[in-house]
């Protein structure tokens, strides 16, 4: 892991993936986790694949990393106490992600209350100026 | 001139049921996650068996919410993808001997989805439905529900909305 971009709060970027099955299923590296922002990497799977026909990743694996990552966000806010659980989550699909390029989600929490986190994220392939998807959510502020 | 009679039940079975395994084999992502189909005539429930591979929080033990997400929207763009082909099957327009792959339909792009979680998912099989709420020309829009051991205490929903693939002389 790297350390200087991270938060090294309670939990290390490794053991926090590690916590998670289905992400680590996915093979997503959490590659910045700190103030209330995430970055996390999935890279290209033929696996992970929607459409046969075009070989475009599946809706439901983006779904997956912006979900991840914007509970990355939201648990490494300052204001954040621990755990923490989506209550909804709303992503749109802005054009197809280029088959073989990894994509990368970035993740900001922009407002946090006692029990409220809410986070927007992007998600890239590697044409940065054109998102793939955005994504806008509500999660649990856990605990106190 | 007499009436042609009934097909034998088992041939429409069998028509019905290799254009649905078409369709859903085609998918590369709903055999990594586990989901299947079942098919009561047109009616269709997806059943994402529960795996290690879909936890989000082991400690609880939970379901991923990304995981939850995507088995609603499989069974979203699968469910509004059966509505038309079930149509083109049953009205002769499409022979499913000819759904194989490079001959399968085009898929419905996702424009948007909305993912509402209720409660959190158990370490167990879950089942969803999708309802097709409105199907144009271009767009549809369609509600799903997931649930576990009571149907009527779903544990997500989601509504999507989707762009309809072009259709053949369309």
């Amino acid at each position: 892991m790297d350390k200087d971009e991270t938060t090294g709060r309670d939990m290390t970027t490794q053991q926090f993936m590690g916590m998670l099955p289905h992400a680590r299923a996915l093979g997503m590296r959490l590659t910045l986790q700190g103030g209330g922002k995430a970055r996390i990497e999935m890279d290209y799977d033929a696996r992970f694949v929607g459409d046969p026909e075009t070989g475009v990743i599946h809706g439901g694996a983006i779904s997956a990393l912006m979900d991840t990552c914007c509970g990355a966000a939201a648990m490494s806010h300052p204001a954040a106490t621990g755990r923490t659980a989506t209550i909804d989550l709303r992503i749109d699909y802005m054009r197809p992600a280029t088959p073989g390029q990894t994509i990368r989600a970035e993740a900001e929490c922009y407002h946090i209350t006692r029990s409220v986190a809410f986070v927007r994220a992007r998600a890239m392939d590697d044409d940065a100026d054109l998102p793939v998807a955005t994504a806008t959510g509500a999660f649990t502020v856990e605990g106190t | 001139m007499p009436r042609p009679g009934p097909e034998p039940v088992q041939v429409v079975k069998q028509r019905r049921d290799a254009a649905l395994k078409a369709l859903v084999d085609g998918v590369p992502y709903i055999a990594f996650l586990g989901v299947e189909f079942d098919r009561r005539g047109d009616e269709l429930t997806a059943l994402m068996r529960y795996d290690e591979k879909l936890i989000g929080n082991p400690l609880l033990p939970a379901l991923h919410g990304g995981a939850t997400a995507a088995f609603l929207e499989i069974t979203a763009i699968i469910g509004l993808s059966w509505s038309m082909l079930w149509e083109e099957i049953e009205s002769g327009r499409r022979d499913p001997e000819t759904l194989t792959r490079g001959h399968l339909p085009r898929l419905p792009k996702t424009i948007d989805f909305t993912v509402d979680y209720l409660r959190s998912g158990l370490p167990r099989d879950a089942y969803a439905r999708a309802q097709v709420n409105r199907s144009g020309r271009r767009y549809a829009s369609v509600h799903v529900e997931a649930w576990q051991d009571n149907r009527a205490r779903p544990f997500a929903q989601a509504t999507g909305h989707f762009l309809m693939p072009r259709r053949d002389g369309g």
